[in-house]
């Protein structure tokens, strides 16, 4: 699955991964306010945010085309609104919203693909991100995986038994219809399990600070070189 | 067994909101170093049973631990004391590194993180999976989550475990190195299970539940055998009354 290979590559050691992840937030931040409320692209400033993003990717030692190819998942949906665009003949528009978007999910899957998740959730605590909402976003990312299986079991399930596939059209959409609410009614039984089992092991409320995070110099001086160059490029090109 | 036991429950009842009985009039006791599996059908009250030990659910009655009665001013010792291993580790290991999972009952105590995070590598250590500490427990196998739920259990050094069907999901390999292993733990335990085998292993002596109540209790071997509850057992006897007849 996507995330798995996002995880595998998380996982890997080297400079870039050693970064504290509060220095990579604030970098790819940075990056993606940079983008986002910055002007049309040039062709040059374009290649030189490409080329930072890669440069990253390399000395991290990610594959290079697997991040390119990952982050084409954002294609098809900023494709929707550059084609409204282009339709109402603002075809500039339309590329920027395209190449702005490629962009920005290839610099999130960089920090991702670069910083193990545990650390991540950390790193945004560290922040200031309100403890709450980081534990919201920390278990539906644990429990992604369990259910994402239990659809995968679910549609085994109804494919070892025909799959429906000479039922009548109204029935076949009722199914997985019905399956939406079974898979509703399981995930509140297993919230209500986890709640229980936090209880069991203490839990009062909050989940307390975990491993320290350090902020060195080498953390400093990669985060200010990247910071500034794409500072550099958005206001000097 | 002398001395003061360390569960002691007296008439307890417990009915859920829509109405169900599952707990009607409970009496059992634990006492130190001694193992006592919980048998009984599905929905006779065992896990029912296994969550009051740990103050999660309340019913009527009374429920001792360690001499403490269960109330609101307890629970948190009471959940020092008594460990509950869950039947699905999939609910109790919630965080996003084995870790941070293990560590997260001493940090909910108030130990400092360094002191938690060496308590949780112990713990970790001690059930074999000491190299897996920064992996995510969803791609864990069913015997290295089960093994890593229990490090979760230890680390706050409970007296007494409360394991709800622990041997489900596990191959056989895994199933035997989890028996080896609960078998090293010197703490008492509770082991609500269908795994006659694992019974036989492990456990001092049985009780038998039924619509919510304790129907029979004796040595594990006398109610397998009564109770027909060893599948093995049941086929046996199915051949031998076949043969009789």
């Amino acid at each position: 699955m996507h995330h798995v290979v996002l995880e595998q590559w998380a996982r890997r050691t080297g400079p870039v991964h050693a970064l504290d992840p509060r220095v990579k937030l604030g970098v790819t931040l940075l990056f993606l306010i940079a983008i986002a409320a910055g002007p049309p692209l040039s062709v040059a400033q374009f290649a030189a945010y490409a080329g930072l993003l890669a440069g990253v990717v390399l000395a991290a030692g990610l594959p290079l085309g697997g991040v390119a190819l990952r982050a084409g998942i954002v294609l098809p949906l900023a494709g929707a609104f550059a084609a409204v665009s282009w339709l109402a003949g603002d075809s500039h528009r339309g590329l920027t919203i395209l190449l702005k978007s490629y962009l920005s999910v290839f610099a999130a899957l960089t920090l991702v693909g670069t910083t193990p998740v545990a650390r991540l959730f950390l790193g945004l605590k560290r922040l200031g991100v309100p403890a709450s909402l980081v534990l919201v976003v920390q278990f539906v990312y644990r429990y992604l995986f369990v259910i994402s299986e239990q659809v995968q079991h679910m549609r085994l399930a109804a494919k070892s038994r025909g799959a429906l596939e000479r039922a009548p059209r109204r029935y076949r959409l009722m199914v997985p219809a019905g399956a939406i609410a079974v898979l509703f009614a399981r995930s509140y039984r297993r919230a209500e399990a986890v709640h229980h089992a936090m209880l069991a092991r203490g839990f009062t409320g909050q989940i307390e600070a975990a491993t320290p995070l350090r902020l060195g110099a080498a953390d400093l001086v990669a985060g200010g070189a990247a910071a500034g160059v794409v500072l550099a490029v958005r206001f000097a090109f | 067994m002398s001395g003061e036991p360390l569960i002691e429950v007296v008439n307890l009842r417990f009915r859920y909101d829509d109405g169900t009985v599952a707990l009607n009039g409970v009496d059992f006791r634990l006492f130190d170093s001694e193992t006592v599996a919980l048998f009984g059908p599905n929905g006779s009250g065992k896990t029912t049973f296994a969550l009051h030990l740990n103050g999660l659910l309340r019913g009527e009655g009374e429920v001792r631990i360690c001499g403490l009665r269960v109330d609101k001013n307890s629970l948190a010792t009471i959940r020092r004391k008594v460990g509950l291993l869950f039947q699905d580790p999939d609910e109790q290991l919630f965080m996003p590194s084995v870790l941070e999972d293990v560590a997260f009952g001493p940090l909910s105590a108030g130990v400092p993180p360094e002191e938690a995070f060496r308590r949780a590598r112990e713990a970790l250590a001690q059930v074999g999976m000491a190299h897996a500490s920064e992996r995510a427990p969803y791609h864990l196998s069913a015997g290295e989550k089960r093994r890593v739920a229990l490090a979760g259990v230890l680390v706050v050094e409970p007296e007494v475990l409360v394991l709800d069907e622990p041997t489900t999901y596990l191959d056989p390999p895994a199933h035997r190195d989890l028996v080896a292993l609960l078998g090293r733990l010197p703490q008492a335990k509770v082991i609500a299970t269908h795994d006659a085998d694992l019974a036989r292993a492990l456990a001092d002596r049985a009780v038998f539940f039924e619509h919510g109540r304790i129907v029979a209790e004796g040595p594990v071997e006398e109610l397998i055998e009564r109770f027909g509850w060893d599948a093995c057992v049941a086929r046996r006897r199915r051949t031998s009354a076949g043969q009789d007849s």
